[in-house]
């Protein structure tokens, strides 16, 4: 069944690759539409109780003692979940624009789809570390092919940095290969592996790097908002929504609990890098006045807080941290579409500019509203479960390293009502006056959004039904 | 009762149905029907709480329900549970009776406004954030109310978008509160760490059996920053006075009758934790008092009748802090109740002014409005004199009970609050008079078109007014006699059933004496100011004419601008430097160094690759040459 999931997207990428034309956009929707089908298929199959569904497990290199390992468990699940309920909102956002070689940037989007199901459901280190490098590959053309001026040169600091770190990343799982007993890149067998020593802190610092440049956790970020700003919106969406989480679900699956004994001196400092970086991206949001921007460095922030729940080592942090992932998705998504929306109408994203929006586009003005409390961790919206668990768990570990966190939530409110006040409130300019509301599509993505953002918050034990089996169990094998 | 109490999740659930289907289909129904069923959705809890407040008694002290799971995982369990008990009850019955008057008038203050349907959704929306607030069974729930209100009121403030200033008005409304939300929140993350809960049930009980202890004190201490956010205290009311960009109605319903004295019933819910943390307690205190002066001498020199209201708000609330300060509960719950009375009337009453006046703000273009309004002056007259505290009206009663609770504890703090009052009875005399007596001073036009306000908005002004009057019954000074007249203290009583309220009983000459000394100092009062007031030659100056001390009052002592230059710019300032030199310079910068070195390098490397057969050859040969020598060495 996991197989199904798996190839279907790239099934679909190749299918898209070899035949051009202007149904692309509605053949790539219904392609990513029957992979959601699929996982929710898979999903009524799944029994939470158990760790791994869904196993398949073949032979592939086997003198190197790599195998064809896949499986899924609650956090597994969760993750495609996300992809796949993400996915194909992406496609569909971008039903109102046209673009040359649409074909191919839709296969790019779905083969970035398989490399994304492939890594929440590895259970094999290369094969892991192979995905992992497939979803670089779409993004980065999508990025370098649509993107907005600059895009060569950003998208190709963009690809070296990461793979930069994947390489790290790499190594880390081979050294810890080296010391298995069975000699296997399973993934029990890598958390079995003998590590000590110095050892034991290059597998821990290695695997950070790489996964630390994903997210990106500060100081690794400088890639990120240039990035994000250049890309095309759905290549931002795609970046932020879901390639981001595949760094912390790194750091979950593959970093913490495989070198467990290197945290108990080490964590702690990562949470405090972590949370530098939540004040340092969110003083910088501060007074920016391209929105793309502040909603990449609103990126950072968020995605700061996760690391620092992870890396606080505590039950409330990586539950919280599972929630933020998924609230995160849905909301960044949400609020890159809000740019493309205002960006597309008065062809600018700098705040100067704007002005009284909300008078001429009420509906617009609502959805922006909800997406805007949502990031602003409003309780009964899902960014304030996640933010809750989160702050939870960082001031049990540490008071003041709470406190700092939580200044973020000002912080957060600050420069999001900035926003909002400096675009949609006020009078109208002439840039402004003819903004037309949004039509029906627009609608429709934004709905979908809006509804999982308000559906989370109010009950968010949807999500931690499925996971909390799962997330409590690895947990353990981090301490 | 039983089934009852399954049934209490419908009193929030009602006005939050209120507020999807005003706002969803608002637009396509007729004003009528929007503000029909937004009244309706917050009438029915009011009658709901009515019937809960009758079944309460000794015997059933509370109700609680647990309506859902919310967050369930091994170590944590919230659930979305509500409770209404004596505390609750009467905060929901001030909350829907008061919020059901106030949706009343505005059908037709708002009458002619294009966000009609809007408005009553946020109203809505606000009635239901306020009673999960209240109703919540534990420090989770209160929190989902406490940032709804905080959101309602932003919403409702910037309601008129288009001016921008009221944009800021709303944004600095919301921003301070969050500064205090977040102070709740790590207070209930500390309340988490000594007691493994968030349910009260399970909280107070514990403490009670604990004790105090440091923990627990700057949990409080927390706790308390929430309390200056929401309920504008030193140093986080500022934003208040600029929250009266509002529409009027929005002002009485939120600014002064409840939302505002979220933080009071806060503590007195908390009032467990509270009275095991003594130094927290004198703290409250301090902090209300100044308060209460503070913005009892700012009030002197406000020209906006809103503003002035305003800061009457603060103040009132600063007196009931102290109340809490000396761990006067009842008391401080008395005068919240008598406040939301007139206090409403007050500002429903200045909306009806502004109403007649076609918006004008400042009383100094108003003027011998006594005979043009008479149902408006009327009303008014009754809530300025309860606020001074004239004899057996409503305010009278519970500031005389905060203030013989304030002198039993310490008679300074007494003589702080006495002439926190009379500055209250002044600068509340001389908006009433400059508005209502004298000539008037407006325009013609304005002139012209003087009326007063349809039914819709009278009707909850008279009811408010007889409210306002007989409010104060409910808990008659202990002079009248024990336990009979002191209704309200009994009916509190059982929420306070794991802590002690002992509180010091004044001699019956004492408690006389203080009395009689309050009603001389408010008949004085407002004698004076009716000699000076209602002459116009004894107007406030303009603007320009003001200077020294008067001029730094009436700029509410530049705390704004204080703020400003100590938080605002610096922050801002650091943004800029950290994005320009820390980030571009610094972190980038490194960044691409490290890339443009690789590159350097490999253009240096590239340079070997000349295809000139002779190098290639040398460098064979060194190699070969090094190899021997590295090979003779090892």
């Amino acid at each position: 069944m996991a197989i199904i999931l798996l190839f279907l997207p790239l099934l679909f990428a190749l299918i898209h690759f070899l035949f051009k034309g202007d149904f692309a956009k509605k053949t790539a929707l219904i392609s990513s539409l029957i992979v959601l089908g699929c996982n929710i298929v898979l999903l009524t199959q799944f029994d939470s109780n158990h760790s791994f569904n869904f196993i398949e497990h073949s032979p592939w290199i086997h003198d190197l003692g790599i195998s064809f390992d896949l499986g899924i468990d609650g956090l597994g699940m969760l993750m495609l979940l996300l992809t796949n309920v993400l996915v194909p909102v992406i496609i569909y956002s971008s039903f109102g624009d046209e673009r040359k070689n649409s074909s191919v940037f839709y296969a790019l989007i779905l083969l970035m789809q398989f490399g994304l199901n492939g890594v929440f459901m590895a259970l094999d280190g290369i094969l892991f570390y192979m995905f992992w490098e497939i979803t670089l590959i779409p993004i980065w053309l999508i990025c370098a092919f649509w993107g907005a001026e600059d895009r060569i040169k950003i998208t190709m600091k963009f690809f070296i940095y990461t793979f930069f770190g994947s390489l790290f990343m790499l190594l880390a799982l081979i050294f810890t290969y080296s010391q298995t007993s069975d000699h296997s890149f399973a993934l029990q067998s890598l958390y079995n592996a003998n590590l000590s020593g110095t050892g034991l802190y290059f597998v821990y610092g290695s695997l950070f790097l790489g996964f630390a440049i994903k997210m990106p956790v500060f100081p690794f970020h400088t890639w990120q908002p240039d990035t994000y700003t250049t890309s095309p919106t759905q290549g931002t969406m795609l970046l932020s929504g879901i390639m981001l989480k595949m760094g912390i679900y790194g750091v979950m699956r593959w970093m913490l609990p495989l070198a467990p004994e290197a945290s108990p001196s080490v964590a702690k400092w990562l949470m405090i890098l972590s949370i530098i970086g939540i004040v340092y991206a969110s003083i910088i949001a501060l007074q920016k006045n391209d929105i793309k921007r502040i909603f990449a460095y609103s990126s950072i922030a968020h995605v700061g807080m996760i690391a620092a729940g992870l890396f606080s080592l505590s039950i409330d942090g990586w539950q919280g941290a599972t929630f933020q992932m998924i609230a995160h998705g849905v909301n960044i998504v949400g609020l890159f579409f809000i740019v493309h929306i205002i960006e597309k109408r008065i062809q600018t994203r700098d705040l100067t500019h704007m002005g009284g929006i909300a008078k001429v586009a009420p509906k617009f003005a609502v959805f922006f509203m909800i997406i805007t409390l949502g990031s602003m961790a409003v309780p009964l919206t899902d960014g304030f479960v996640g933010e809750f668990l989160l702050l939870k768990g960082i001031y049990n570990a540490h008071m003041w390293a709470g406190i700092i966190a939580g200044t973020s939530i000002i912080l957060c409110a600050v420069y999001m009502l900035r926003v909002y006040q400096l675009s949609m409130f006020g009078e109208t300019n002439s840039l402004t006056s003819t903004f037309t509301d949004i039509n029906m599509q627009e609608t429709i993505v934004l709905a979908i959004i809006a509804i999982l953002v308000l559906v989370l918050g109010i009950f968010p034990n949807i999500i931690f039904e499925l996971v909390n089996n799962s997330v409590q169990s690895i947990f353990q094998l981090t301490l | 009762m039983k089934h009852m109490e399954q049934l209490l999740y419908l009193i929030p659930l009602l006005p939050f149905l209120g507020f999807a289907i005003t706002g969803l289909f608002g637009k396509t129904l007729s004003k009528t029907i929007v503000g029909s069923i937004a009244t309706t959705m917050v009438f029915v809890p009011f009658v709901l709480s009515t019937l809960l407040f009758f079944n309460l008694n000794h015997e059933h002290t509370e109700f609680y329900q647990n309506v859902y799971n919310w967050i369930h995982y091994a170590g944590l369990n919230i659930n979305i549970s509500f409770i209404v008990d004596p505390l609750s009850v009467m905060m929901m019955m001030i909350i829907t009776g008061i919020g059901t008057l106030i949706h009343i008038y505005s059908m037709g203050y708002m009458h002619d406004d294009e966000g009609f349907y809007k408005f009553f959704a946020y109203l809505n929306l606000f009635i239901f954030s306020m009673l999960l607030l209240v109703m919540g069974a534990n420090f989770i729930v209160m929190f989902f109310g406490w940032e709804g209100v905080g959101l309602c009121s932003y919403l409702l403030i910037g309601f008129w978008f288009k001016n921008k200033d009221y944009g800021k008005a709303a944004r600095k409304a919301f921003i301070m509160n969050r500064i205090g939300d977040l102070g709740l929140l790590i207070g209930i993350f500390i309340i988490w760490n000594q007691y493994g809960s968030f349910e009260y049930a399970d909280v107070f009980k514990s403490a009670s059996m604990g004790g105090g202890s440091t923990a627990l004190t700057i949990a409080t201490f927390c706790l308390f920053i929430g309390a200056m956010g929401k309920s504008a205290q030193i140093p986080l009311y500022t934003w208040l006075p600029d929250a009266m960009a509002g529409p009027t109605p929005v002002s009485a319903l939120i600014h002064a009758a409840t939302m505002v004295t979220a933080g009071i019933y806060m503590i007195v819910r908390s009032s467990v934790l509270y009275n095991l943390s003594p130094d927290t307690l004198h703290f409250v205190a301090i902090i209300g008092i100044s308060t209460s002066l503070f913005a009892a001498v700012i009030g002197l020199r406000q020209n906006d009748i809103k503003k002035v209201l305003a800061y009457s708000t603060v103040s009132q609330l600063g007196l009931m802090f102290l109340a809490l300060g000396v761990g006067a509960y009842t008391s401080a719950m008395f005068h919240l109740m008598t406040h939301a009375f007139f206090k409403a009337l007050l500002f429903l009453g200045a909306g009806s002014v502004i109403h007649a006046m076609s918006g004008e703000q400042d009383m100094r273009r108003m003027g011998g409005l006594k005979d043009k309004i008479k149902i408006t002056y009327w009303v008014f007259t009754i809530g300025t004199f309860a606020i001074c505290g004239f004899p057996i009206l409503s305010g009278f009663f519970s500031k005389d009970e905060i203030l013989a609770a304030v002198f039993a504890e310490s008679p300074f703090l007494w003589v702080l609050a006495f002439i926190s009052s009379m500055i209250t009875g002044i600068y509340m005399c001389r908006m009433y008079f400059v508005t209502f007596y004298g000539s008037f001073r407006g325009t013609k036009e304005q002139e012209h078109h003087l009326h007063e306000s349809p039914s819709n908005m009278t009707i909850p002004l008279m009811i408010l007014a007889f409210l306002s009057v007989v409010g104060g019954f409910l808990n008659l000074p202990h002079l009248v006699g024990e336990g009979a007249a002191q209704k309200l203290a009994e009916f509190l009583h059982p929420i306070f059933k794991y802590t002690s309220v002992s509180m010091l009983e004044l001699d019956e000459t004492t408690e006389i004496a203080l009395m009689v000394l309050t009603t001389i100092g408010v008949l004085t009062v407002i004698y004076f100011s009716y000699k000076i007031y209602t002459k116009d030659a004894s107007l406030p100056k303009e603007d320009h004419e003001l200077k020294g001390l008067e001029k730094v009052i009436a700029h509410k002592f530049y705390i704004d601008e204080l703020y400003d230059t100590l938080f605002v710019k610096p922050i801002t300032w650091l943004g800029g430097f950290t994005h320009n030199i820390i980030e571009k310079r610094g972190i980038d910068g490194i960044v691409n160094g490290i890339g443009s070195s690789v590159r350097f390098s490999s253009t240096m490397v590239r340079l070997l690759q000349n295809g000139n057969i002779e190098y290639y050859y040398l460098g064979l040969t060194i190699a070969i040459v090094f190899i021997f020598i590295l090979k003779l060495i090892l």
